[in-house]
């Protein structure tokens, strides 16, 4: 077809290819710095990386950050939009400035909390003091790090929620309140069985969609803890970073990949038959 | 089923009157909604107000402690070194902002002129295995970019395209085409095909009937898919920071994460550039709003 080619072909190029060269690679000793010829070590990279313990341990900060994150983002998002969808005025306006962060580069919105977040001359710490409350070192101790960035991102994505929710919500027709509040239903009850069902569907292709992202996340963590203090901030993607750039271990590091990329194609299969489902229902 | 932020604004103020008498206690319970609604969006929007006022404030009154609200002297001396070079002449940070652009621009119109023909086939035509083919397509752009881009150095090193804006191109290109192709397939499905039947019967050829009777139709959505596509090109980080090193090539993105990392931080300055950065996204994103809840799923859910 021939509209349709060029863009499969430059797809098959620029996504395809490259990750069947990384398959490729995550069966051999490959460095992209130390040059040489690549060899073939079957498995090796593959079970040298299920067994440790460091892939291990990012693999928990990803999951702890991705649900924490993503929780709290669905949470707030759905309420914020629940309020504005029972407002009758300024919702255009209030739906706009709710959107801003979404928009911005996560470059701007790490560097900006990193400002933000400075244990020093950071603007958090400074209202916390004149609050009479103790600082707190947002980004340099191990516990709190973890924290911040999943503050920071849910601050940048829980307009994504609100968004889709309220596209749910305003969707919602108004004759099922009406009847419900005819039979004098109680508040939680219309919530429960006519809000929520019918908001659902959509708020979970919302949710996946985040769980994707969040996975792959990569950008804020490096500009916002860059992985630390020590390894506490590192996400899988950010430690994949490192094997393939700082440790230039490319056969290691593309099966690294290669396994993220098999998680990312099964979540990516689940929103996809979702997303299916809701189109055609 | 279209919802809009406008059609979100449009609802009628009836409601508003008869609420109160309806149920006893709504105006108390209103207020406290209208209270925590404000609260939220004080939470919301405090950093961006906040990187405004940094961008603005001179640089003792960056550093104070404890935080200064109000009252501060204003300064433009940020803004003119985010364009200016400390020595005269244009700074670093004003070419990557320039690079963004030429890779942000070239890329956007290479995706749409190759993304909406694709689209109409996968709208009009009976493709086999349509729906696999979308479904992949969609999924190319959920790949890991620290993933992708470990073969793509490769390759690019291969080839000759490191630390150039066409690999910067060609690979934002492919990032888009996704993007593009289910968001303009959305705009071509709502424009009728007998439009282009009937032209047909007319003696046009299909291209032509395409042409003459749902191009014309399309370019609103074509003119939100690209300036999405602008957008996301535009916020890119990932490959622009792998791919490219030297400042005649680097985008804005890498630029101003650089100014971070030595000893000291111009926080004025980064703030300066930070602003100069997004203003031109936030102003974009405001004209596509009505598109946004498609934009932002990647053209996935459109109601």
């Amino acid at each position: 077809m021939a509209f349709i080619s060029p863009a499969l072909l430059l797809l098959l190029a620029m996504s395809v290819f490259p990750l069947l060269w990384a398959l490729y690679l995550s069966f051999t000793d490959y460095s992209a710095t130390r040059g040489g010829p690549a060899h073939f070590i079957g498995f090796g990279n593959y079970t040298a990386i299920l067994a440790s313990a460091q892939v291990h341990q990012r693999a928990l900060t990803t999951l702890i950050y991705v649900v924490g994150a993503v929780t709290l983002q669905t949470v707030l998002g759905f309420a914020i939009a629940y309020l504005i969808s029972r407002r009758t005025h300024g919702r255009g306006l209030l739906t706009t400035l709710f959107l801003v962060p979404m928009m911005l580069s996560p470059v701007v919105v790490g560097l900006f909390w990193r400002f933000m977040l400075d244990a020093q001359f950071g603007v958090i710490n400074s209202m916390l003091g004149s609050l009479g409350l103790g600082q707190v070192e947002w980004l340099t101790r191990q516990r709190t790090a973890l924290i911040s960035l999943i503050v920071v991102d849910t601050w940048q994505w829980t307009p994504f929620i609100m968004l889709i929710a309220l596209a749910g919500l305003t969707a919602v027709p108004k004759y099922l309140y009406e009847a419900a509040s005819i039979d004098r239903a109680s508040e939680w009850f219309r919530f429960r069985t006519i809000t929520l069902p019918l908001v659902w569907p959509l708020l979970l292709i919302a949710v996946l969609f985040r769980a994707i992202e969040a996975f792959r996340l990569f950008d804020l963590v490096y500009i916002l803890t860059n992985g630390g203090p020590g390894v506490s901030t590192e996400t899988l993607s950010f430690h994949v970073y490192k094997v393939a750039f700082l440790g230039f271990n490319t056969g290691t590091a593309s099966a690294y990949g290669i396994l993220m990329v098999l998680v990312v194609i099964v979540l990516t299969q689940i929103y996809l038959r979702y997303l299916n489902k809701l189109k055609e229902g | 089923m279209a919802v809009s932020v406008d059609e979100a604004v449009s609802a009628g103020p009836v409601r508003d009157q008869t609420r109160p008498t309806r149920r006893l206690g709504g105006r108390g319970r209103s207020v406290l909604e209208i209270a925590l609604l404000t609260v939220l969006a004080v939470v919301m929007l405090f950093p961006v107000l906040w990187m405004i006022e940094t961008s603005i404030k001179e640089n003792r009154d960056v550093y104070a402690v404890p935080a200064e609200f109000f009252g501060f002297t204003v300064t433009m001396e940020h803004f003119k070194d985010v364009f200016v070079a400390p020595g005269g002449g244009r700074s670093a940070l004003s070419v990557a902002f320039l690079n963004s652009a030429v890779v942000a621009g070239v890329s956007t119109v290479l995706a749409t002129v190759l993304g909406v023909p694709a689209a109409w086939a996968y709208s009009r035509f009976a493709v086999k295995a349509r729906k696999d083919q979308l479904f992949f397509i969609l999924s190319t752009r959920f790949m890991p970019p620290v993933v992708v881009v470990i073969p793509i150095f490769l390759m690019y090193r291969q080839v000759g395209l490191i630390d150039s804006k066409l690999g910067l191109i060609l690979i934002y290109t492919a990032y888009n085409l996704p993007f593009t192709i289910w968001m303009m397939k959305g705009f071509v499905d709502e424009v009728p095909a007998e439009y282009e039947d009937a032209a047909m019967l007319d003696g046009y050829t299909r291209l032509q009937a395409f042409r003459r009777h749902t191009l014309p139709l399309l370019v609103p959505g074509i003119a939100a898919t690209a300036v999405f596509a602008l957008i996301f090109s535009w916020n890119e980080f990932v490959f622009a920071i792998f791919l490219t090193s030297s400042d005649s090539v680097r985008t804005a993105p890498p630029a101003i994460a650089g100014l971070i990392g030595g000893t000291t931080t111009d926080w004025g300055l980064v703030a300066a550039a930070s602003v100069v950065f997004a203003l031109p996204v936030l102003v974009f994103a405001y004209l596509v709003r009505k598109h946004l809840i498609a934009g932002v799923t990647l053209g996935a859910v459109r109601r």
